[in-house]
């Protein structure tokens, strides 16, 4: 299978930016999501069905392209954790916004992540993502070795390698800058994240107390008495509408800014894991820069190979790094723009509907006669 | 025109509403028993008649009478200078005053009467006891003013027909109140004469007022006096009037001379003669029963004519519908029924100063049986419109409202009930305090620290010296106040709002001085609830006429609260259940005869348990919001360090326009905390509280009963110890055991009206607290919203401003 598809170099058959996941399905413990595309060819669209693993299928075929050059330099789009139907705590908190709001959010993180493949200008080339989003076969059925680029190995080496003095100072900075604005932005996602929660707890303790004032009333001829059981079915309405307006706002935040601050963070991360790579690339470079001066001169040549190819593949690597930090740097901007804007505009509607209702009910409160 | 607005707070406040006080006790309990109101009218009636010639009067009985002129002179004076004004101003300003004054005008009054013969010792037993301990002297005594004047005056009749009417119309009082029914003798054989004589005092009206004018100096003590005179001493009224005016004023002198100076205009003396007159006018034509219907449709006529004047309308409008009543003409009575009410209201001032100040309240149910029964005989109507009568003395405004919204319309019965709406309304008004508790200051270190609160109080009503005032008070100081007051009231049924608990954790933390948040938090809402407990203290008519309550707002220095430990935290709490359990208990042993009493205390208990949850809810709603405050705040913190490490520049300024926004929201959600826990946590917990008062008065309620019953019990057997010793024949001890039945049938028949008055309290006070709440929700609720409108609108800005920002990325 995996030999079939380094054939590679096909262009898509799809449209990249018409790529949507509409639906979730609960099948038992997985999740099933159905993949829409539209054919660029003729009208008409593929419909597809994956699971997380389906997901994970192609995204290992994309880290392993290794006959394309400077493919380390890539910064893969990142894939979500995998989802699960009752998650623990651990993963819905490394979930986070994802987790939320009966997986809606998250295939819309997965639409993105196919959308950002299936455009890339290197990935998208990739037989895998042909079959991903067209065969009706679904691809990822059988466990996939994990190659080198699993996040375990570069957790060992991390510790080592990152702290490595780079040579490029562009690559410096970026690295020290990716390093800030990753933390910056994963707090920043998970501070929202707490807003939300608290927000939808509020929610929760409106729609309560908006219920038990209903216990409040009183049946009876008694005139003082059906007043205030009217003003009690009032102010259940006015905490019915204050919950609707909260939960409207918690969903808000969920799906412009909170999705967009999650994006951030995992590709930061990405751009953490790519310029990792690179680094990794840059000792092994060295290390044969060493070897090839010290070694003796029956290896000598052989060695000076080794660099020479370690050269190249850095070389490209920094090259198609930079096109991507570039492209990244671009991408995220507009992405924030836009998560930014549609999440005030979306609150300031929200805001005046709920303006607009609590001023009603505030004249019908004061019209009532007492 | 003068009104009397200008009138001074009375001078003694003390003893002035404990009077006050006890001429309700008097009023509620006549009002709550028809029979024994009946009886007593009965004899009363009778005691006048015969005393007509001879002066002495049986002891027990003429206690009521006694009591009842004094009332009746106050009633009149008040009632009729208003309504009267009313007609000529519809709007007057005197609405709001005359109330307070009422009351000093009673006190003053009821003392005055026996004062002029009697110790004045004796007539403040008799006017504090009000019940039984009426003293024979004073009832004798008042009875010989009667007497002595009415006596002489009938030769002075012949000469001058003016003296006569007063005279008559004295006379008439007298038996007005005791008894409207039965016609007097000299109304028998002087109806003819008295419609000439009526006349006559129509036009003798002016004189009087002439001279009142006149004397300027003391316009107010003779104008006073003058129906004073008149009906007790029955001079004649001009030249007479003078001298009794100045006996009076005497009486006076130390204490109320200057009030009455003070508060009484020319004015309204012009009008309390008016109305006295036209009291005699209704006097003259109520009681001859024997009067033809002829006659009646005579003096009806020249009656109208009068009323077209302004001045003295209301006599003649009174003299009307009592006309109808008297001859025993339905039709009529209810063809001028807008008329009959309102003379009915004064008639019933008249004739019944029993109820007197007491029902203010209870005006509404009063007041409609009294239109209702309109229909019926003339004394039993008049009883009764007396009843419903003078609670609205009380509440004198509103009286005078209800007066003058009558008198253009052809009344309906609904109107009527409109009226009584909006006389309500008037009452409720017509309170204006306000207080506020502001400031709160720690005072001293460590564990002697306390903090003093600024209580300050803006009001119109007379009663107060200024119009704003400010004391300083500490937490212990209003736990004192409720301990007097719930000492004082509580017993009569009252719901005497209770204060906040005393908070040993909160407090704590207070003295300990961390000027952390929860303590900050702790002390604002003890203000609040502090300033909630005394505007709804101010706000109930009663509390607010008791001197501890005046003091407590007026007084510098206030002698140190004691013993409010008792109510430290988990004490009252347990004071409350305890009286909750005792109620329960009681309730389980008392066959309750009253449906009302039993499905109210079900509603305060499930109505209790419903507010324990929703303040729960409210709570952990609360609880939420802090903590989104919070997370905001920190939200805000991490979008500021991201935007400090963008590259983007405009993206970077986004990001920390962002923070801004974010810091912002923050604020407004703890101003939401605030709002939500201010108005609806802290709003149950007050309710929570006063539920657990209303339990209170149920609780007061079932002592009255089980003093009743225990009573009944101990009659029971002093009974039985009589039959025996009839059967042993031992007449020496029976003679005891009479005497002690007799004490202990009086007994019963006392601890039956307290519980019947306490019934009736606690129903009108529940009824008070029901309404209170619902508008107290309303306004809480109205507030609620337009805060979070506020809000809203503060946030709908914020996006507005941080939109162009966010679209400035590029």
């Amino acid at each position: 299978m995996m030999e079939e598809v380094k054939e590679v170099t096909s262009t898509l058959s799809v449209d990249g930016h018409n790529i949507k996941v509409t639906e979730v399905l609960k099948d038992g413990e997985t999740l099933t999501f159905l993949i829409v595309s539209l054919k660029l060819s003729s009208t008409g669209e593929y419909h597809v069905d994956r699971t997380y693993d389906d997901f994970e299928w192609l995204q290992q075929h994309l880290f392993s392209q290794e006959d394309v050059p400077g493919i380390q330099g890539v910064i893969f789009p990142p894939l979500p954790a995998k989802a699960q139907v009752n998650a623990s705590a651990k993963v819905m908190k490394q979930l986070g916004f994802l987790g939320l709001e009966d997986w809606q959010p998250y295939s819309k993180a997965l639409e993105t992540f196919l959308r950002q493949i299936a455009t890339h200008s290197i990935l998208g080339k990739n037989k895998a993502v042909e079959i991903f989003l067209t065969s009706s076969d679904p691809p990822g059925r059988q466990r996939v070795r994990k190659n080198i680029f699993n996040r375990l190995s570069q957790a060992v080496e991390g510790m080592r390698k990152e702290g490595h003095k780079d040579v490029d100072e562009f690559f410096q900075t970026e690295r020290d800058h990716n390093l800030v604005l990753a933390g910056g932005a994963k707090t920043a996602a998970e501070r929202f994240l707490d807003v939300v929660q608290t927000e939808q707890k509020i929610a929760v303790a409106c729609g309560h107390f908006s219920t038990a004032l209903h216990l409040c009333v009183e049946p009876g001829e008694d005139l003082n008495k059906q007043a205030f059981s009217k003003l009690c079915v009032k102010l259940s309405e006015v905490f019915a509408s204050m919950k609707k307006n909260i939960t409207s706002v918690a969903e808000n935040n969920v799906s412009t800014l909170g999705l967009g601050l999650d994006l951030e963070s995992r590709y930061q991360e990405a751009e953490k894991e790519m310029l990792f790579r690179r680094t990794c690339k840059l000792v092994e470079l060295e290390t044969a820069r060493r070897n090839a001066e010290k070694a003796k001169p029956v290896k000598k040549a052989a060695m000076e190979e080794v660099k020479k190819a370690a050269e190249t593949e850095f070389d490209h690597i920094c090259g198609v790094a930079k096109e991507e930090i570039a492209r990244l740097q671009g991408a995220r901007v507009e992405m924030l723009q836009q998560a930014l804007v549609q999440w005030c505009e979306k609150q300031l509607l929200t805001a005046k509907e709920s303006a607009d209702q609590f001023n009603q009910h505030l004249q019908s409160v004061r019209g009532m006669a007492l | 025109m003068a009104t009397s607005s200008e009138r001074s707070p009375p001078p003694f406040p003390d003893s002035e509403d404990q009077d006050v006080l006890d001429s309700e006790e008097v009023g509620g309990r006549d009002s709550d028993e028809e029979d024994d109101g009946d009886d007593l009218f009965m004899s009363a009636t009778n005691a006048p008649l015969t005393e007509m010639d001879s002066p002495l009067s049986p002891a027990s009985q003429p206690s009521e009478v006694l009591m009842k002129p004094p009332t009746d002179l106050m009633d009149d004076p008040i009632i009729e200078p208003i309504s009267s004004q009313m007609e000529n101003q519809p709007v007057s300003e005197v609405v709001n005053e005359s109330s307070d004054d009422f009351v000093d005008l009673t006190n003053n009054l009821t003392d005055s009467p026996d004062e002029a013969d009697a110790a004045e010792s004796a007539v403040e037993d008799a006017a504090k006891d009000t019940t039984e301990i009426p003293l024979d002297e004073p009832s004798d005594d008042f009875v010989d003013i009667f007497g002595s004047e009415t006596e002489a005056p009938p030769e002075k009749v012949m000469e001058e027909d003016v003296a006569e009417v007063t005279v008559e119309a004295a006379t008439d009082k007298s038996e007005v109140a005791s008894s409207v029914t039965l016609p007097p003798g000299d109304g028998e054989t002087g109806s003819e004469e008295e419609e000439e004589e009526e006349k006559e005092a129509k036009t003798s009206t002016d004189p009087i007022i002439d001279l009142s004018e006149t004397q300027q100096l003391q316009p107010a003590s003779h104008t006073f006096v003058d129906p004073l005179v008149d009906l007790l001493s029955d001079s004649a009224p001009t030249a007479d009037a003078k001298i009794p005016s100045r006996a009076t004023v005497d009486l006076f002198e130390d204490e109320g001379s200057d009030f009455f100076t003070e508060s009484r205009q020319t004015k309204s003396a012009k009008q309390q003669q008016k109305s006295l007159f036209g009291e005699l006018d209704e006097d003259l034509f109520g009681e001859p029963l024997g009067v033809t219907s002829k006659k009646a449709v005579n003096v009806e006529q020249k009656d109208k004519p009068v009323k077209t004047k302004a001045a003295t309308t209301d006599v003649s409008n009174m003299g009307g519908p009592l006309q109808d009543i008297n001859p025993a003409e339905p039709a009529d009575l209810f063809s001028e029924e807008a008329v009959a009410t309102v003379p009915s209201i004064k008639n019933t001032s008249t004739v019944n100063s029993k109820t007197n100040g007491v029902n203010s309240e209870e005006e509404i149910d009063i007041f409609a049986e009294a239109t209702v029964e309109l229909s019926l005989d003339s004394p039993r109507d008049e009883r009764k419109k007396d009843v419903s009568d003078t609670p609205s003395v009380s509440a004198a405004p509103s009286l005078s409202a209800t007066a003058s919204l009558v008198k253009p319309m052809p009344a309906a019965l609904e109107e009527l009930e409109e009226e009584e709406e909006e006389e309500e309304e008037e009452q409720e008004d017509k309170f204006e305090v306000f207080v506020s508790v502001k400031d709160p200051e720690k005072i001293g270190d460590g564990m002697n620290a306390y903090m003093a609160y600024k209580v300050t109080t803006q009001t119109q009503l007379p009663m107060f010296r200024n119009k704003t005032f400010t004391v300083r008070r500490r937490f212990s100081d209003f736990l004192g106040l409720y301990e007097k007051l719930s000492e004082k009231h509580g017993p009569n049924g009252f719901i005497v709002p209770p204060p906040p608990e005393k908070s040993i954790l909160g407090m704590t933390k207070v003295k300990v001085g961390k000027d952390d948040s929860s303590s900050a938090d702790f002390v604002e809402r003890r203000r609040g609830a502090l300033e909630r407990y005394l505007q709804r203290v101010i706000n109930h008519p009663s509390l607010l006429q008791d001197p501890d309550v005046r003091e407590f707002l007026e007084r510098d220095e206030l002698p140190r609260a004691v013993s409010t430990q008792a109510l430290s935290g988990a004490g009252f709490l347990k004071m409350i259940n305890k009286a909750t359990d005792a109620v329960s208990k009681m309730t389980i042993k008392m066959n309750e005869s009253d449906v009302w009493f039993e499905e109210k205390l079900l509603e305060v208990e499930s109505s209790d348990q419903h507010f324990r949850k929703l303040l729960a809810l409210v709570e952990s709603l609360v609880v939420h919001r802090k903590e989104l405050s919070l997370n905001t705040a920190s939200f805000a913190k991490s979008t500021a360090m991201l935007g400090s490490a963008e590259d983007n520049t405009a993206l970077s300024r986004a990001l920390s326009q962002l923070a801004e926004v974010e810091d912002k929201m923050e604020q407004l959600h703890q101003e939401q905390a605030a709002n939500d826990t201010f108005s609806f946590a802290e709003l149950i917990a007050d309710y929570i509280r006063l539920l657990g008062a209303v339990r209170g008065s149920f609780d007061h309620r079932m002592k009255a009963w089980q003093r009743w019953q225990d009573a009944q019990a101990v009659l029971q057997k002093k009974r039985e110890t009589e039959a025996k010793l009839l059967w042993a024949n031992k007449p020496d001890k029976l003679q005891l055991a009479k005497e002690e039945i007799a004490e202990w049938e009086a007994k019963v028949t006392q601890y039956e009206r307290d519980f019947e008055r306490v019934s009736a309290t606690v129903r009108k006070e529940v009824v008070r607290f029901e309404k209170e709440k619902a508008r107290n929700c309303k306004r809480e609720i109205i507030n609620y919203l337009e805060c979070l409108l506020q809000s809203q609108q503060q946030l709908i800005k914020y996006w507005e401003a941080f939109l162009p920002e966010a679209k400035a990325i590029a």
